[in-house]
């Protein structure tokens, strides 16, 4: 085992890097749980996402149409949920799960004649002098433009929730529905635009994954980073710099343990590769104790006649 | 304008009629999806929904029917219990897994003695695995609260790193020239779960059938069905009426964590016959649509896994014949479980045309 091998600096750019799929799922998620909504479905409209994103990519050799297809995909792929929800008055659990399944066999279909193609990458942050520092170079200021909107996402929606009149909307949504509609505001309106915006966030942590971290396409590449994207806004007690953190926290853990297997150590990979799974119920265990932050009214369903 | 009324009580005949229906609007809207994808939709819908039961090669394909439907409808009748009280165990993927793994290493330990207790000691290990394997959210969600979707969840992933831990590394068949795999169970009459492999008879489709009658007495003439039902239909009732949630949960999880144990047991024993790295296609997940599908009951389920075991082969069939895409049939499958919540909406609500203003 050679422990050496790891640099520190590449360590830590390397895990803002796995990190920041899980902070644009977990920011949209977070919206959408503040607006009263539990979407089980992240994980399916991430790979939509990443497939979209993908596919745009090729065909069009521009990365930045890929990434606006991966969140329109995203954005299309939870319409279906938020009319199930909010017309159809489905139970939020099971159509979640539908969307996930759905979203797994749509991308697999999407995804048949783009398997084993490279992608054009995106470029990278390039400042000359700042990206070439030591240590703070490649940590600051040598990343994709992904990666700096996913921490100001995060600002955007702590300042939008906590400061504006738009987020106290839709926190009153998300805490009492009856009220909020008695007040004359429109729930089912503001779900859905939630909804959607969530939708966005997750095809555009898909279309990360599949355009900058590993960069090809392979049936069901996000592995469970959605359902851990889920886990990560009860891990973060719904608020948004908390989820940076938890975000990066998982990114570390998963980075490192990748590294270990590279350098060789004795533990077996398939032990390593659980870590990321096995943490996630560890933290969800010390930290579900605390159900404070949760809006009151997540996952119930709202009908103006009842 | 369209308006909502809720119905005082959910309507019997949408109740029944609605996973028709969605059958129905899923083979219209499938067929245009085909039509997309360059081939013919009659001739795909045909060769999915019909060919395997009475088309030319349905001598081959029908006991596939229950090869197939076998594992479904057992996973499902444990998945639904718990859905019926709230609790969402959706990791049965993984539990499925888990107890193939610990069933078939039960009965490789014991290779290659010949002996009629061998089988029975493997059953008992895979249902025991699953349960296991189930008990940790059911544990974790009455100690400390935590989510049990999540939870299950994550442990599929677990389970599948577990898997190909064994596959490579203790279960490896030694006489495998290095290729990752357990032996092959079929080859060792003592732990081969089949009991006639020309009709697709395997002991996984009579614990089926057995799993679908124990489910319907528990439901209509155990008190423990009552208090499931109870459950999911008014919590705050059940509180008041002295049901214990705590107990609940851990039955719920732990007999949706055996039932599929046992069906990764049977399947390990019989169809797939060796411990591999991808020796688990998904059952775990499709059973939640069958669940669903079947409107929860013992007897839909039935039905519903059938029918969905019909998609499989008749996707597999399509895959061969017309060059249909293997994942053309996993989003049908999805589309099936979307049109079936949304047309729920009927069971529930009774639709109104009124002018608006008119009220």
């Amino acid at each position: 085992m050679d422990l050496s091998a790891i640099s520190p600096a590449l360590l830590i750019a390397s895990l803002m890097v796995a990190a920041t799929p899980l902070l644009l799922a977990a920011i949209g998620e977070l919206v959408v749980e503040k607006a009263g909504v539990l979407n089980l479905g992240v994980e399916g409209m991430m790979i939509v996402g990443a497939i979209c994103g993908f596919a745009v990519t090729v065909e069009t050799g521009s990365p930045f149409m890929g990434v606006l297809a991966a969140m329109v995909g995203g954005a299309l792929l939870s319409t279906l949920f938020a009319f199930l929800t909010q017309f159809a008055l489905a139970n939020q659990v099971a159509s979640g799960l539908a969307l996930t399944l759905f979203g797994l066999g749509l991308s697999a279909l999407m995804g048949q004649n783009y398997i084993g193609i490279k992608p054009p990458s995106m470029p990278r942050l390039d400042i000359p002098g700042l990206s070439d520092m030591p240590f703070f170079g490649p940590i600051f200021f040598a990343h994709d433009p992904l990666l700096y909107l996913g921490i100001l996402l995060t600002a955007a929606a702590w300042a939008l929730l906590k400061y504006t009149r738009v987020g106290l909307i839709l926190r009153a949504v998300g805490e009492n529905h009856d009220a909020a509609h008695a007040l004359g505001y429109h729930v089912i309106r503001v779900r859905i635009l939630a909804i959607m915006f969530g939708g966005a966030c997750a095809g555009l942590g898909g279309a990360y994954i599949s355009l900058i971290r590993v960069p090809q396409w392979t049936e069901g590449m996000t592995a469970g980073i959605g359902w851990i994207a889920l886990a990560l806004v009860v891990f973060a007690s719904w608020k948004p710099w908390r989820v940076l953190l938890g975000a990066y926290l998982f990114g570390g853990i998963n980075v490192l343990q990748l590294n270990l297997q590279a350098a060789g150590i004795a533990i077996p990979v398939e032990y390593l590769a659980m870590s990321p799974y096995l943490i996630t119920i560890l933290v969800l265990v010390i930290l579900s104790a605390d159900k404070s932050g949760a809006p009151a009214s997540l996952g119930r369903s709202f009908h103006a006649s009842n | 304008m369209i308006t909502l009324e809720k119905r005082p009580q959910p309507s019997q005949f949408w109740s029944l009629f609605t996973p028709v229906l969605a059958v129905i609007i899923t083979m219209i809207v499938g067929g245009l999806l085909f039509g997309a994808l360059g081939k013919n939709p009659f001739e795909a819908i045909r060769t999915i929904f019909y060919d395997p039961l009475f088309g030319d090669f349905a001598s081959y394909s029908r006991p596939q029917l229950l090869v197939k439907g076998g594992p479904l409808i057992l996973i499902a009748i444990g998945l639904s219990l718990g859905f019926r009280a709230g609790i969402w165990n959706i990791g049965a993927e993984g539990q499925y897994i888990v107890g193939a793994i610990c069933g078939a290493g039960a009965g490789l330990a014991f290779y290659p003695i010949e002996s009629i207790f061998i089988f029975p000691i493997m059953v008992i290990c895979g249902a025991i695995g699953g349960m296991l394997w189930a008990l940790i959210p059911a544990l974790l969600k009455v100690k400390f609260g935590t989510n049990e979707i999540l939870v299950s969840l994550m442990l599929v992933y677990v389970a599948e790193q577990l898997l190909a831990s064994m596959a490579l590394g203790l279960l490896k068949n030694p006489e495998g020239f290095g290729f990752p795999g357990s032996r092959n169970l079929n080859d060792y009459p003592s732990a081969s779960s089949w009991i006639n492999e020309g009709f697709g008879l395997h002991w996984g489709i009579a614990a089926a059938f057995i799993a679908v009658i124990f489910a319907h007495v528990l439901l209509s003439r155990h008190i423990m069905g009552f208090n499931i039902k109870l459950t999911g239909e008014a919590p705050k009732a059940a509180r008041f009426g002295g049901v214990n949630p705590t107990r609940l949960v851990i039955f719920c999880m732990c007999a949706s964590g055996a039932l599929a144990g046992l069906a990764g047991l049977f399947e390990v024993s019989g169809p797939s016959g060796q411990i591999s790295i991808d020796f688990n296609v998904g059952y775990g997940f499709t059973a939640i649509i069958v669940a669903f599908l079947g409107r929860l009951h013992p007897i839909g389920i039935l039905l519903a896994g059938l029918l969905m075991a019909l998609t499989y082969i008749g996707g597999e069939l399509a895959q061969l014949t017309l060059g249909l895409p293997s994942a053309a049939i996993q989003v049908f499958q999805g589309m099936l479980l979307f049109f079936l919540l949304a047309l729920d909406l009927l069971t529930n609500f009774r639709i109104k045309f009124a002018v608006k203003g008119a009220a």
